[in-house]
């Protein structure tokens, strides 16, 4: 394999507000491999979801990249002037966010919101009628990919006449209109029913295998992921954790806070084990704690812990920012 | 996604602020306006306004009605053929400009103040009995307030004054007709969310009476929205009554007004544009200032409306 | 929208028609003098005959009675003759119309065309030198009584520059036959560019000062519901799909935004309705708002009463299209 998709190298997030500078994403590494799907696991404030905007340029001010670098396919597209950033948008990466009912547009029916994107990345479309013939059939096979029945009649359609779990297969269906390399899913089931949720998920994996599109699984649920990606990245507070081959991470996490987020799940495999909320809240994102971030939160903290920690290599492609891993 | 962001900055806001040492709120709000310069200075120009108003007698140069026609249209004293006797010049029958803009601060004062005080307890009395009562009261309430609503303000003002004939009393009423309304829609709005609020629901149980609940549960909590509206609103009226009074409508000459003063200026525009333009500066002074106030007082008082 | 929805919109209009038209009518009443003596005005006439015309005029009948004669006869846009022209006053009004129409349509086509991009970029780029610029210029819009603001124009491009007339529709000698009687449109069916520059020049000042209180208004709410547009996240979907600046900030961001500014910009035609009135007494332009300032002072009645009906239903109308208006920008609403 000829290097990573996407590359992540110690990038750090800032927000300004009244209170302070809040870092959002404070150096965080992670590479993406072609075709694979990569889990990121955290809640929320973790800095996950803003890692990824960050890889496309859509921090929304006065919130800004502070540092590190972010390359795909070799090219380093950090810092990229915002015209070249459009290009990649949706035609390389794409991404799709947690509630569909507010990221699509209410005024605009679906046709619309999916021929744009078309028309944003193809300038070899033809003029005329022929153009929109060829828009919509295209719009259509996009909603019959993502398992929408009788698609000529839900082009027509307005994002509220459509049930929750179709605004979000038309999400996807935009997302991957222009056939990109890599689809960021930020949080796809949390806004679905239950039993929306496995068949979104499905859908997902599905086309991973059909277009080989690599896929990143943003989510709070770590079962969710558990079920679906390769390798899983944990993150807290801004900062990566633990990473490493998901059944590994999950059979024996090294990290206590990935732990607790295990412990935080039901599981189906054994009903009776109590679920057991991780106590305390999230570190103070202006003020973090000067070491470990978990370490006020960790039932097994001590002194060691409050001096600053790196990522920490362990065999067979983990790693863990913990005292208890052998440095 | 987006929310994440929020969050962490919501979550920065605990340690942002230390412990405030308790006080009442409402010498916090008085300090957070003090903090606020432009709302500070505009709330000094209309009271510097009010002062001119009250006490024209004193601070007017001379008398206002005083005519005399060897100044006829003199010039302001930045220009030549003026003098400091009459600083802003004086008027097509050689009356003291200034001495009348001073004067004229009363009719635009006491009208504003008026109207808006009146409409205000009409309004916030009706939308407290439409917003409380409900049924057949809000009904008939509520389709007063949609036929008035279909009236263009000025075009209201115009028909009744037109019907009525001149005069401040006759101003007053006209304005006060309309301008119930939007106390009364605001009124209404708030007692409605008030109502259903745990204190009202508790006064209820306790056997209070919807006169009790209304006067002492409700109007207290409804009075810093509709006060923030009245004084918004006082910018429209002082307009309003510079327009009627702009059109002839108004009150009625040798009384000095700043609307009358324009119209009578138009005349020699070509000669003598001060006549004209300066009682229009008032009018914009006074009105900007009473817009800035009232979104500082809003902003401080009622941050729920804030833009 | 579907047309059931349309009909029973106007089926809600009845009752506040009616109530309007009650008002208008209660308004007269109030009219000091009698209506007789008014319409006489220095006509000498017996006592039979002004007991005739009494009764010709309905004045003997009870009030309720009146007004249901009074309303039969405004839906037949009969308001009676006016006392001054000795004409019809339905006809007295059509003469006029055109002339206010147009400054009212070049008003509101001013306060949108300024109002709404100026409100787009103070949006976009916030904080910057044109938002600040922007929010100065609408304080003073708003604050700013319009016949003064016409004054001053009048001052500064008439007196002092000479560039623009201080009056008036048109020149003597550019006149064009009458067809649909507003000038701009007029001229150019005419064929004739110089009389059509001719009206444009004499329309320019008198449009801007009705129309910059509204485009102030306009850019204000503008600017409030494009920031909050702004922070949707359809549009860091769309932008996130790679759509051209241009295309996420009108397509998806003012689209939504143009929502509350309709609603904004159909209540402040009230304003410019009324503005009518002050802008073509302060430009001497020969409409409806200077008529019926003229009629206050002649006390003609029945010409004031029938125009302040046409203003306020007219207001009533627009406010009904801008809700029309509403379903077509955003298919979420239902009237």
């Amino acid at each position: 394999m000829s290097g990573p998709l996407l590359e992540i190298r110690g990038l750090a997030v800032v927000f300004p507000t009244r209170g302070g500078l809040v870092r959002a994403v404070d150096g965080v590494d992670l590479e993406v491999f072609s075709g694979e799907c990569l889990g990121v696991v955290g809640e929320s404030g973790s800095g996950k979801s803003v890692t990824f905007l960050a890889v496309l340029g859509l921090l929304r001010p006065p919130g800004r990249i502070e540092a590190g670098e972010i390359r795909f396919e070799g090219r380093t597209i950090s810092g990229l002037p915002e015209a070249e950033l459009r290009e990649l948008r949706g035609r390389a990466i794409a991404i799709t966010l947690q509630d569909a009912l507010t990221a699509l547009n209410p005024a605009l029916t679906v046709e619309q919101q999916i021929v744009e994107t078309i028309e944003a990345h193809d300038p070899d479309l033809p003029r005329g009628r022929a153009r929109r013939r060829i828009l919509r059939e295209r719009a259509q096979e996009l909603l019959r990919l993502v398992g929408i029945p009788e698609p000529a009649r839900r082009l027509a359609a307005y994002p509220h006449e459509l049930s929750g779990g179709m605004r979000q297969r038309v999400m996807i269906a935009i997302a991957l209109s222009c056939r990109p390399k890599l689809l960021i899913a930020d949080e796809p089931t949390t806004a679905l029913d239950v039993t929306i949720q496995a068949q979104v998920l499905d859908l997902l994996a599905e086309l991973r295998e059909r277009l080989g599109t690599a896929i990143v699984l943003v989510s709070h649920d770590l079962g969710v992921v558990a079920e679906h990606c390769g390798r899983v990245v944990v993150m807290y507070a801004g900062q990566v954790v633990e990473r490493g081959p998901t059944a590994a991470v999950i059979g024996e996490p090294r990290h206590p806070y990935t732990r607790g987020l295990l412990r935080s799940i039901p599981s189906i495999a054994e009903p009776e084990r109590p679920i057991r909320p991780i106590p305390g809240q999230m570190a103070d994102p202006i003020r973090p704690p000067p070491g470990c971030r978990f370490e006020p939160r960790c039932s097994l903290a001590r002194p060691a812990c409050r001096l600053p920690i790196a990522l920490r290599p362990i065999d067979g492609g983990r790693a863990a920012r913990c005292v208890e891993v052998a440095a | 996604m987006r929310a994440e962001a929020v969050e962490e900055g919501a979550l920065a806001r605990p340690a942002e602020a230390p412990a405030a040492p308790a006080r009442s709120p409402f010498a916090a709000d008085l300090r957070e306006l003090l903090a606020n310069r432009t709302a500070v200075l505009s709330i000094a120009i209309v009271l510097a306004v009010a002062a001119m108003a009250l006490f024209a007698p004193w601070i007017a140069p001379h008398d206002p009605y005083e005519a005399n026609l060897l100044r006829r249209l003199q010039p302001p004293v930045w220009l030549e053929g003026g003098e400091w006797a009459h600083p802003l010049g004086c008027d097509q029958l050689g009356r003291d400009i200034l001495s009348r803009i001073v004067f004229g601060a009363r009719v635009s004062m006491t009208i504003g103040l008026l109207v808006v005080a009146i409409a205000a307890v009409i309004g916030t009395t009706l939308g407290l009995l439409a917003g409380y009562l409900r049924g057949f009261v809000d009904v008939l309430i509520g389709r007063i307030v949609d036929t008035l609503l279909g009236f263009p303000y000025l075009i209201f003002a115009i028909g009744l004054m037109a019907a009525m004939g001149p005069g401040l009393a006759n101003i007053v009423l006209a304005l006060v007709l309309k301008e119930w309304v939007l106390t009364c829609r605001v009124a209404r709005a708030e007692t409605l969310a008030a109502r259903e609020m745990d204190y009202v629901e508790a006064a209820r149980a306790l056997g209070a009476s919807p006169a009790r609940i209304m006067l002492g549960e409700i109007l207290p909590n409804i009075l810093s929205p509709v006060l923030v509206v009245a004084t918004f609103r006082m910018a429209t009226i002082v307009i309003l009554e510079a327009s009627l009074s702009f059109l002839g409508l108004g009150v009625q000459p040798p009384v000095p007004s700043w609307g009358s003063m324009v119209a009578d200026g138009r005349a020699f525009l070509l000669d003598a544009w001060w006549v004209a333009t300066l009682p229009g500066v008032a009018i914009f002074v006074l009105v900007l200032a009473i817009n800035l106030a009232s979104q500082g007082l809003r902003d401080v008082f009622d941050p729920r409306l804030k833009a | 929208m579907r047309p059931s929805a349309l009909l029973e919109r106007l089926l809600q209009l009845v009752p506040v028609l009616l109530g309007i038209a009650l008002v208008v009518f209660l308004m007269m009443q109030a009219t000091p003098g009698d209506p007789v003596e008014l319409m006489l005005g220095d006509a000498l006439a017996t006592p039979e005959q002004r007991e005739a015309l009494r009764r010709d005029m309905g004045l003997d009948r009870p009030l309720p009675e009146r007004f249901l004669h009074f309303l039969g006869n405004a839906a037949t846009l009969d308001f009676g003759q006016s006392f001054h022209h000795r004409r019809p006053v339905a006809d007295v009004i059509l003469e006029r119309l055109p002339a206010t129409i147009e400054l009212t349509l070049a008003a509101m086509a001013i306060a949108i065309a300024v109002g709404v991009p100026l409100g787009v970029v103070a949006a976009v780029r916030r904080d910057g030198w044109i938002d600040r610029l922007a929010t100065i210029l609408g304080l003073a819009g708003v604050s700013m009584p319009g016949f003064w603001l016409g004054i001053l124009l009048i001052l500064l491009f008439s007196v002092q520059l000479g560039w623009l007339p201080v009056s008036g529709r048109i020149g003597f000698g550019a006149e064009v036959p009458p067809v649909t009687g507003l000038l701009l449109v007029d001229t150019l069916l005419a064929g004739r560019p110089a009389s059509f520059l001719e009206a444009l020049r004499h329309l320019l000042l008198p449009a801007v000062t009705l129309g910059l209180a509204m485009a102030a208004l306009l850019m204000r709410v503008t600017r409030t519901s494009m920031l909050e547009a702004l922070r949707q996240d359809y549009v860091t979907f769309a932008t996130a799909k790679g759509l051209p600046r241009r295309r996420v900030l009108i397509r998806h961001a003012l689209r939504n935004a143009l929502t509350p500014t309709v609603t904004v910009a159909a209540i402040e035609t009230g304003t410019l309705l009324g503005g009518n009135m002050i802008v073509e007494t302060v430009f001497g332009w020969p409409g409806l708002g200077r008529l019926v300032v003229e009629g206050i002072f002649t006390r003609n009645y029945p010409l004031v009463q029938a125009a302040v009906l046409l203003y306020a239903v007219t207001y009533v109308l627009l406010n009904l299209l801008a809700d029309v208006l509403q379903t077509v920008l955003n298919p979420k609403v239902r009237l």
